[in-house]
């Protein structure tokens, strides 16, 4: 039962778009299908497999990436919006020959089981440790005018979006908290 | 054992790569020329498919093709019901899934999927689980292969003679697995052979079964399955997506990514059967249970049987004389229920250590020292010694370790502020099993050991723990040690589930290592450039293991906190407590048991399928809308272990750990919640209405 209409390909007609942007560092041009996420974009046209799809609707957490340094579920995101943006995924994490203090803290922490959510927490703790050095407020920060600690509260209630079904939960609050360097 | 592995905490072998990204996962592999698969679940509940039209998906701009029963390569129909995919007509539930569209991108097979017209015969359905449905039948045997009903003494007359009664009714709601990763394979074939990238709990039974559904011999087929993201029993056994992918990459001639959506994982793969439970027990004035019963209903579909072995638990747990189980089962136009962590004991003890707390009340003693008294000799239940049985070990440290001594037994009675604050406890307890393995040990010429054993680490760091203990078998530091799981090319292993991972696939490797530092010892000069290999094969030994009751056992604490105007639950503080014999790797074994816990809030407060009678289908088939446990929801949760030493399991005295941090949990929370509040939920999970819209609540 092949395809009647013939080649498959879809480039170069009013579905697809080129469209131009900086992962880990790294500009890529590419011609998408408009209809493709910036997680597929990653993981079927970049090989970039770190962020995960774990539902592929915006309700999990495991396809967090950071987008102009902000944390964003590339799951709903379409590529095609993305001109001259800054991505950063889990593999951009890492300097050239070892792991960040971030990354360190998740492993020596065992803030992970299978690892399939790993990646997102990992961007997401990225993207709290920035948040909360710059000072942004959450929905348990008591003090609204004074310096955000990052509290376990404040460690729980920002990385409430990424699920993990291992229940990683204490492990991965742990880590967030060694790394931004408090008790 | 110089080396002295085992015991010593050490990060996750595979750390490193999961936290670069780096690991790779089933649809992962780079390949050429790849497709993409996006299955199609049937509208109907039951009935007939009369017609499909393919054309509409057909013409979609990159669409190859759709396969469904008319066009499907033949499967062998003798292998396993639920895996006859796509070669008849018939549907038997909402969300079976019956074509699937292949394509050149993931869009367009998506877009194809949404274009499949399907027409069907519909006929009358039943797909809600009742106490006094019709169709309620005695299975022959319940999972994996317990007697259905047992009976000792005379419980009726018990029962009657008893001071203190207890006669309750729980229920539980279907629970879905929810693995993060979804169940995930790339198929290809090539010169007749298979190979599959498979997200699975165990690639030898995926192996067996594809070579049977395909008529192929087995060593025409090879899974990979190096890395998985989680399963929780329902990656157990071989499922759809890996059944389709093969399928679909037959008929395309192409290599087939297919991942199932988080929706397509609310049914097809298995869930936990909802479950209707009573329990009775029937005590003298100071506890001491004379007579114990535990009828238990749950549901399978019309395809094929599941049966939980939702009251095996009460067999063993505690003792009284006058002793009955029964399991009933109905026929549903549902999907077929699986293994979810601890399918039997995990429903099974929110009932009955519900039902302990329900009878401390009654009596007016302390929980745990009704447990105490009620802690037997040997098994209640086939009269065997037990191997080793320490729950009441870590009942006595839990309450130590909880401040369990100056609480209030009156329920209600703690406020602080808004909140209404409470404590509870549950016993738990989890068979400790092996199944029979096959591994390899190798000498190299460098001084290096190679160690292979198809086992599978889903999470639970069975690659690191298996490893530790190789090391110790060989007497060698374990930086000398190299370790293979995760590839049907491996000597063949049982799967990781039934908390026997470790101890079966340990016990293997552990005979290969022994046997191949005998060898060792007798071998002169240097070794040949392809080393010395051993196998070793545990089933012999394994059937000859001498009959007793082996069981690790754990002790749940909990307090939680409710919001008395609104009925909110929060978890405050949660320890468990455990008996598992060895921890081979204390940092991977908290996590995991930690997991379990984890896993049994989540039951208790937050997961529940719920079933649109009208379309036979859970309405809340994804993360908005199932609710799981998120980092928000868990405050302080501790697990610890009682040192153990059972010689009567297996060589490492491992009693396994993926199961029993859930078992017990969502009792210790129930149990806390009736404490804090005076109300008893008996059907989970404990929602808000049903605590703020209680008379009973303060
Ligand atoms: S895959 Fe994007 S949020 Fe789940
Ligand atoms: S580590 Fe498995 S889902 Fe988080």
């Amino acid at each position: 039962m092949q395809n009647r209409s013939g080649s498959a390909s879809i480039a170069g007609d009013e579905r697809s778009s080129r469209v131009a942007f900086t992962v880990n560092g790294d500009r890529r041009e590419l011609t998408l299908d408009n209809r493709t996420t910036l997680l597929d974009t990653l993981r079927e046209h970049l090989g970039l497999i770190g962020a995960k799809k774990g539902c592929d609707h915006g309700q999990c957490g495991s396809c967090t990436v950071l987008l102009e340094g902000r944390r964003v579920k590339s799951c709903l995101i379409f590529a095609v919006t993305l001109d001259d943006c800054s991505i950063t995924t889990v593999e951009g994490l890492a300097g050239p020959d070892r792991l960040s203090p971030l990354q360190e803290a998740f492993v020596a922490q065992d803030a992970f089981q299978c690892g399939y959510c790993t990646p997102g927490q990992l961007c997401s703790a990225r993207g709290v440790l920035d948040e909360l050095a710059e000072g942004w407020p959450s929905a348990v920060t008591e003090d609204l005018t004074g310096v955000v600690r990052p509290t376990d509260a404040e460690i729980r209630e920002r990385m409430a979006g990424n699920l993990c079904r291992c229940g990683a939960y204490p492990h991965i609050v742990a880590a967030i908290r060694e790394t931004a360097g408090e008790r | 054992m110089s080396a002295g592995a085992v015991g010593r905490a050490h990060p996750r072998l595979e750390g490193p790569e999961k936290v670069t990204g780096t690991a790779r996962y089933a649809v992962e592999y780079p390949l050429e020329d790849v497709t993409y698969g996006w299955a199609v679940p049937a509208a109907a509940v039951r009935g007939r498919i009369t017609r499909i039209d393919p054309d509409p998906a057909l013409a979609v701009p990159g669409v190859l093709a759709v396969l469904h029963h008319g066009n499907a390569p033949r499967l062998s129909p003798d292998v396993e019901p639920e895996l006859y995919l796509l070669q008849d007509p018939a549907v038997h539930y909402r969300g079976q899934l019956v074509a699937l569209v292949v394509a050149e991108s993931i869009e367009a097979a998506r877009e194809g999927a949404r274009q499949v017209r399907i027409d069907y015969d519909t006929e009358p359905h039943s797909t809600v689980l009742t106490a006094d449905h019709p169709g309620l039948y005695r299975p022959e045997k319940v999972n994996p292969s317990y007697p259905t009903d047992t009976s000792e003494g005379d419980f009726d007359a018990a029962f009657d003679a008893a001071e203190v009664r207890v006669d309750a009714t729980y229920r539980t709601p279907a629970y879905h697995n929810n693995p993060m990763e979804p169940h995930a394979t790339t198929a290809q074939w090539r010169d007749g052979r298979l190979l599959v990238h498979d997200s699975n709990q165990g690639s030898t039974a995926v192996q067996a079964a594809l070579a049977e559904l395909f008529g192929i011999p087995r060593d025409s087929v090879r899974v990979i399955s190096e890395h998985v993201g989680g399963g929780f029993g329902s990656k157990g056994y071989p499922k759809a997506a890996v059944v389709l992918a093969s399928l679909a990459a037959r008929q395309v001639d192409r290599p087939v990514r297919l991942a199932l959506t988080r929706q397509q994982l609310f049914g097809p793969i298995g869930y936990r059967t909802p479950t209707i439970q009573r329990v009775r027990l029937g005590s003298d004035a100071d506890g001491r249970i004379a007579a114990i019963c535990h009828d238990a209903i749950s549901q399978t579909s019309t395809i094929t049987e599941f049966a939980e072995q939702t009251a095996v638990y009460t067999r063993s747990m505690y003792a009284a004389p006058h002793r009955r189980t029964t399991h009933r089962l109905v026929r549903l136009d549902v999907p077929t229920p699986f293994w979810m962590r601890a399918p039997g004991e995990c429903p099974g003890a929110y009932a009955l250590e519900s039902a302990m707390d329900e009878l401390a009340s009654a009596c007016g003693i302390d929980p745990i020292e009704l447990r105490v008294r009620n802690e037997p000799t040997v098994d209640p239940d086939q009269g065997h010694p037990f191997s080793s049985r320490n729950l009441v070990a870590c009942l006595i440290r839990g309450a130590r370790r909880f401040g369990w001594g100056d609480r209030d037994p009156r329920p209600g009675a703690r406020r602080e502020g808004r909140w209404l604050v409470g404590t509870g406890v549950a016993g738990a307890s989890y068979p400790a099993r092996a199944r029979a393995s096959a591994a390899t040990a190798t000498a190299l010429p460098d001084g290096g050991y190679l160690v292979r054993i198809n086992a599978t680490d889903i999470g639970t760091g069975a690659r690191t723990a298996l490893w530790q203990i190789a090391a110790d078998a060989l007497d060698v530091p374990p930086e000398r040690v190299t370790i293979r799981i995760g590839d049907s090319d491996l000597p063949p292993a049982g799967v990781a589930g039934g908390s026997m991972g470790t101890a079966s696939w340990s016990w293997a490797l552990t005979r290969a290592c022994q046997e191949l530092r005998d060898r060792l010892g007798h071998h002169s000069g240097s070794l040949p450039p392809e080393g010395l290999t051993v196998a070793a094969s545990t089933a012999d030994e394994i059937r000859a293991q001498k009959p007793m009751a082996r069981y690790a056992y754990g002790a749940h604490f909990v307090e939680v906190r409710v919001d008395a105007e609104t009925g909110e639950v929060r978890v405050s503080r949660m320890l468990g407590v455990f008996a598992v014999g060895r921890v081979v790797n204390p940092t991977t074994a908290r996590s995991q048991l930690i997991g379990g816990m984890t896993m049994g809030i989540s039951m208790a407060l937050h997961e529940e399928g719920l079933l649109d009678e009208r379309y036979g289908d859970w309405v809340n088939h994804d993360f908005a809308t199932y609710h799981i446990a998120g980092c928000a929801d868990v405050e302080q949760i501790e697990a610890e272990w009682v040192a153990e030493e059972d010689s009567d399991l297996n060589p490492t005295g491992v009693k396994g750990l993926g199961e029993i941090g859930i078992v017990g949990s969502a009792a210790a929370i129930a149990n806390a919640v009736r404490h804090a509040t005076g109300v008893r939920v008996r059907d989970l999970p404990i929602r808000l209405e049903k605590l703020a819209g209680s008379s009973s609540f303060t």
